[in-house]
């Protein structure tokens, strides 16, 4: 379609004279440039000058720039950063597989199972969580999983717990959950109602049983939609101090909470920043990794 | 068709208990904010007021209340405005380096918002910027602009591209084809556009608590709050927030609805 715009506009271009043609490369850059300068100075910039100062020193408290490597080894040669490392890829791993597991059958239902109208008022109903604040909703649960808690009151009735739910990787994967399920369900629904009908009533029709069905044509089918939402899944839990803080306790902190500490505790900015840059590159790599699996051609 | 109907109802229900899910915190936070105990739980304790109270008499809230209204409208205006041309200038033009343009603008969201945060703080303190309304702006600015590039990219997918050329044939430079024809065709884009940048600063707490300063918004309040205690003032200034967004996302919605309706009744 935009070959037919870009027809019109070349031949304009061909049959107009110079100052006409300065005054459309005027416009074409009066609207071309806001963005990249703003996110030049505002977006990469910040990022660049990030990475930088990871290299700085703090000298009486105050941050001093410099090159050198004082921070990446003081950092990579505690244990601490990487049981907290460790700890936060095995969060972000298991919350991306259980809001994936989680997310499927709903997302199921809401492709296959219902009309398409009531798909579109799901799908907004799902948007309404974005909207919300994150924190309200976290500092919800944190009184709703609480020993003395919602849960644990309507648990009591039956006779059972109470059980601890706070300060837990069971708290830290519900408040995760309440991030990422939504966008997640989202995705998997676009996804999985993107496909085509008639391979899966091919399926059907030639006999083959349901679940088989769901494991050879659907989930390879729908398979880049899938991964992009696990990728999603992965970056937002990996990035959130607010769970873990508040519903997991927080010990040992995660990376996030790292930088959170480090920050708001002093003038180390310099060892945030190196936190920082490892959580950028393994976000890159798994982001990568991720799409790479996504667009791959099936072999046979 | 009996398993095939136990199993369809199997799913609605599963699907009812993800909806429980999702939307039991708000729920409850919103229950939370008329309740009178400390420490909320089953039984509920009686209705109350008391914490709107507490939070209408905090001078405190109220100039957050004002810093962050200002901050989402000053975001919502640059980002729309933003988002606006780079939407236009991929619907429009071709170039070379173009994946990288679109790129540019749309990576903010995948970056962790503390990382973004850590970023902005040491750049805003090394360009001489730190702790000011303004920084916050610019920050969530950059956040919002990919969301209404994308609204406005949308709506501008769906316009006839000998629209434009027409208004050139017919003798109107490009800016006046700008003004007359794309804009007023993007308009219910643009507004949905501004009121959901606005939703989205409104809420963001990351950033703005990290570079906010004295200069406190909303949820920086709210982060604070929870820090310290169990205090159910969260419950009814999220309500508030919750009140505010909704009203903002109602209002986008409804303005993309009713105009994609009229286009399809003037069509028929």
């Amino acid at each position: 379609m935009p070959v037919s715009g870009k027809r019109t506009q070349s031949a304009l271009v061909e049959t107009t004279p110079k100052r006409l043609l300065s005054h459309q490369l005027t416009f074409k850059n009066a609207l071309r440039l806001p963005i990249i300068i703003w996110q030049a100075l505002f977006f990469i910039a910040p990022l660049i000058f990030m990475v930088a100062m990871s290299f700085f020193i703090v000298r009486n408290y105050r941050m001093t720039e410099a090159f050198e490597m004082k921070n990446w080894l003081k950092m990579m040669g505690r244990d601490y950063f990487w049981d907290s490392y460790g700890l936060t890829i095995g969060l972000a791993t298991l919350a991306t597989l259980v809001v994936m597991t989680v997310a499927f059958p709903a997302a199921y239902t809401l492709a296959f199972k219902v009309s398409e109208n009531t798909r579109r008022w799901a799908v907004f109903l799902l948007i309404i969580p974005f909207f919300t604040s994150y924190l309200v909703r976290i500092f919800s649960w944190y009184v709703i999983l609480a020993e003395s808690g919602v849960i644990n009151a309507m648990l009591g009735y039956i006779g059972l717990g109470p059980y601890i739910m706070l300060n837990t990787k069971f708290g830290t994967i519900v408040g995760y959950m309440t991030l990422t399920l939504p966008l997640v369900i989202i995705l998997q629904t676009l996804s999985l109602a993107n496909i085509d009908r008639s391979l899966v009533e091919a399926a059907h029709n030639l006999g083959c049983r349901p679940w088989r069905t769901v494991f050879r044509i659907v989930l390879p089918l729908a398979r880049t939609g899938l991964i992009i939402a696990a990728v999603f899944c992965f970056i937002l839990s990996f990035g959130d101090f607010v769970s873990p803080y508040y519903l997991g306790g927080s010990k040992p902190p995660t990376l996030p909470i790292l930088i959170v500490d480090t920050v708001k505790s002093g003038q180390q900015w310099p060892r945030a920043a190196v936190v920082a840059v490892v959580m950028m590159v393994t976000l890159f790599i798994v982001a990568f990794g991720g799409i790479a699996a996504a667009y791959r051609r099936r072999v046979r | 068709m009996k398993p095939d109907r136990l199993l369809k109802w199997f799913l609605y229900g599963y699907l009812g208990l993800v909806f429980v899910f999702i939307f039991s915190p708000i729920l409850f936070s919103i229950i939370f904010s008329f309740n009178s105990d400390r420490f909320p739980t089953i039984p509920l304790g009686g209705f109350t007021l008391k914490w709107y109270e507490t939070i209408w008499q905090d001078p405190d809230v109220w100039e957050a209340a004002r810093t962050s209204l200002l901050v989402s409208f000053s975001v919502a205006t640059i980002a729309t405005f933003l988002g606006f041309t780079t939407a236009y200038t991929d619907y429009r033009y071709r170039f070379k380096l173009k994946p990288l343009y679109l790129a540019l603008i749309l990576l903010p969201p995948t970056i962790p918002l503390i990382i973004m945060a850590l970023a902005m703080l040491a750049w805003f303190a090394k360009i001489g910027l730190s702790g000011q309304v303004f920084s916050i702006i610019i920050a969530h600015t950059v956040l919002t602009a990919p969301f209404a590039m994308a609204i406005i990219r949308l709506r501008l997918s769906q316009m006839d591209e000998s629209l434009e050329a027409a208004a050139w044939n017919l003798g109107a430079n490009q800016w006046r084809a700008l003004r007359r024809v794309i804009i007023p065709f993007c308009r219910p884009a643009i507004v949905s556009s501004f009121c959901l940048t606005a939703a989205v600063s409104f809420d963001e707490f990351a950033i703005a608590w990290f570079i906010s300063g004295l200069n406190k918004t909303i949820p920086v309040v709210i982060l604070e709050i929870v820090t310290g205690n169990i205090d159910p003032q969260v419950n009814a200034i999220g309500s508030f927030v919750f009140l505010t967004s909704m009203t903002l996302v109602i209002i986008a919605q409804v303005v993309l609805m009713t105009k994609n309706k009229t286009e399809k009744e003037n069509h028929d």
